[in-house]
């Protein structure tokens, strides 16, 4: 299996890593069509920040957003999420650790058949610890924080687009996940709507203390990030911080 | 319980995308329904077959028949001598042996005057020899030279007839260059081996064929005293008489009329297969229901994967679908086949009705069908990565 760096890190054991990278390579494609995209990446992520990661198209930022949030085996170096590591780990392992995680993504993916409060509900159900009346209240009281209390029983299609981001928002937050993970989640919406997004979930997440890791193009929004991370070519930039 | 309790738990997914999509759900269910109203038609008339066949078997008063080695069915039982009824009367436990005649002849149908085959039964008329009230209080008729009784459950045109003889005028009709007369009527129903039935004595029978020896009888009808155990009596008789005729307890002998329907002829296979082909459809439709329903879905299955739901919980979406396809596609493809019953048994003149069996048959069948083609549907999920969603 794989070996655990054991290299030490001064700066990731003074506050709690929730996020570890350690010089993790990735490729796709088999035999001559093998293509690196993640060349020895290393980031680490505290606890309760904000994380933007831009740069081109191509740059392999949504890559390394798959493979931190399980949707995607890592194949070599170390990444620890929550302490866990990932690299190398089986498909019953990374659908565990996607339960710690919220997702958002570019388009809404809400489910059409079900309404708000069904769809934020399904964000629960994988926590067998609630009762039905509980997974309710809790997916009301999300919906209601949200701004959309008024809307708990509409389907997606009756939803503007910057309502169903928001649902999306509240389906990932609602069992108060320790990481979230968000792709271009304003890349759908206009300048208003976007901005009114991406505000509730700094909101959000500072009330919750989660960490949150968004890619995104929109240069509008940056200013909310305590770190902005740039990617070109598969390799990390110099980190820039840009603390608020 | 911990079943039970996540499945309160669990959002009805299966249900809600089914209801959200109302015109899809109609398709389906049409579909499902096609396919069982198909199922219950095929299975209904291959089960009417059988009845029909058994018909004049089963209402033959008699706890033992004799029949011929050589016999294959009702219309084609060869024969064998008198001689065996009398030394059948040694058993112990035997009352009565009586001689029965059944052949088919041709004769011209009394209203139309085309020329029609019916099968004629013969034999004494001083001991009722069937389960019908109404042949038993008419056996002074049959007394009279050339007088027969009709099958009022007749296919073919026979209206006026009845409703002459019903009347109280006799019909003539002309058998073999001679003349019947129809003196009464009696309930029993067509089957595919005969389209209509007389009932003669034994001597009127012999007359219409006189090249038939009367020692050479069709069936030997056996009844017993009421204190008499027919398996005994049965292997008794088994063990006394020659070879040259087969001893039947009554169920046996229905069950060797329905045995050849069964196998010897292709009519079982027909319908067999007229069920398996039905089968086969709703598993086409409902797979190509289920597969676009997945298909659809696909970007919220791979956006659930991603939130951490595995492939068991998409495959348990995929078949909660199509149990309740299965279920309510059911309904009305039971309920239709109960008017079509009635309908095809008038066009037919032959017993086509429900039966508690044949509706959990084709249930079970049903839901076969559709955990089948949800299993097909589910290879689809596999294509549901989420790691595409970004």
């Amino acid at each position: 299996m794989n070996q655990v760096a054991l290299t030490e890190n001064p700066q990731a054991t003074k506050t709690t890593a929730v996020i570890e990278v350690q010089n993790l390579d990735h490729y796709f494609g088999h035999g001559s069509l093998r293509k690196q995209v993640l060349f020895d990446i290393s980031l680490s992520i505290n606890a309760g920040e904000i994380i933007i990661m831009t740069g081109p198209s191509g740059s392999g930022k949504t890559t390394l957003l798959t493979l931190a949030g399980g949707l995607r085996s890592a194949q070599s170096g170390s990444l620890k999420i929550l302490g866990q590591e990932l690299c190398g780990a089986s498909a019953n392992q990374l659908t565990q650790a996607r339960r710690q995680h919220g997702y958002i993504f570019q388009a809404h993916n809400l489910h059409s058949s079900l309404t708000a409060l069904q769809n934020v509900r399904m964000g629960l159900e994988l926590h067998p610890d609630l009762s039905v009346a509980e997974m309710h209240e809790r997916s009301q009281a999300m919906l209601e924080d949200v701004g959309l209390g008024d809307r708990l029983n509409y389907y997606p299609d009756d939803l503007s687009g910057g309502q169903k981001q928001r649902v999306a928002i509240a389906r990932a937050l609602v069992s108060a996940p320790k990481i979230v993970l968000a792709d271009e989640p304003t890349a759908a919406l206009d300048k208003k709507s976007g901005r009114d997004v991406v505000e509730l979930m700094q909101k959000l997440a500072k009330e919750q203390g989660c960490t949150i890791l968004m890619v995104t193009h929109d240069n509008r929004i940056l200013d909310i990030a305590d770190r902005i991370v740039y990617m070109e070519d598969g390799r990390l930039a110099d980190e820039q911080i840009n603390r608020l | 319980m911990n079943i039970l309790k996540s499945l309160q738990r669990r959002t009805p997914l299966g249900w809600l995308q089914l209801r959200h999509d109302r015109g899809r759900l109609i398709v389906a269910l049409a579909g499902i329904a096609f396919a069982d109203v198909l199922m219950f038609m095929q299975l209904g008339f291959q089960n009417a077959l059988y009845d029909s066949n058994t018909r004049v078997d089963r209402a033959m008063l008699a706890d033992i028949i004799l029949v011929s080695p050589k016999a294959l069915n009702l219309q084609n039982l060869s024969t064998f001598s008198r001689r065996r009824l009398l030394q059948a009367m040694d058993i112990p436990g035997v009352q009565t042996a009586d001689a029965l005649y059944i052949n088919s002849i041709t004769w011209k149908n009394p209203q139309t005057r085309l020329t029609a085959t019916v099968q004629i039964l013969g034999f004494s008329p001083e001991r009722p020899a069937f389960k019908l009230p109404e042949v038993n209080q008419q056996l002074d008729k049959i007394k009279l030279p050339n007088v027969v009784l009709f099958d009022r459950g007749a296919r073919g045109k026979y209206a006026e007839v009845i409703t002459q003889v019903e009347q109280g005028k006799p019909v003539t009709a002309e058998v073999e260059r001679k003349t019947l007369t129809i003196g009464g009527l009696f309930s029993l129903g067509a089957s595919f081996g005969a389209d209509a039935s007389l009932m003669a004595s034994d001597q009127t029978f012999l007359r219409l064929f006189p090249r038939r020896e009367a020692a050479s009888i069709s069936l030997g009808l056996i009844r017993l005293k009421s204190s008499a155990n027919p398996q005994q009596v049965a292997a008794a008789l088994k063990s006394h008489l020659p070879g040259d005729v087969r001893v039947l307890t009554a169920q046996e002998f229905v069950q060797f009329e329905e045995n050849y329907w069964k196998t010897a002829s292709p009519v079982g296979f027909i319908f067999g297969m007229g069920t398996a082909m039905a089968f086969v459809v709703g598993v086409v439709i409902v797979y190509q229901v289920l597969s676009t329903d997945v298909n659809a879905h696909i970007k919220e299955y791979a956006t659930f994967k991603a939130m951490g739901y595995n492939n068991g919980y998409l495959l348990g979406v995929v078949f909660e679908e199509a149990v309740i396809l299965a279920v309510l596609g059911f309904i009305p493809g039971v309920s239709l086949p109960i008017v079509l019953y009635q309908f095809a048994a008038k066009a037919t003149a032959l017993p086509i009705f429900m039966t508690l069996s044949r509706v959990v048959v084709v249930l079970m069948l049903t839901l076969v069908m559709c955990m089948l083609s949800g299993a097909i549907a589910t290879r689809k999920l596999q294509s549901a990565d989420p790691a595409d969603m970004f």
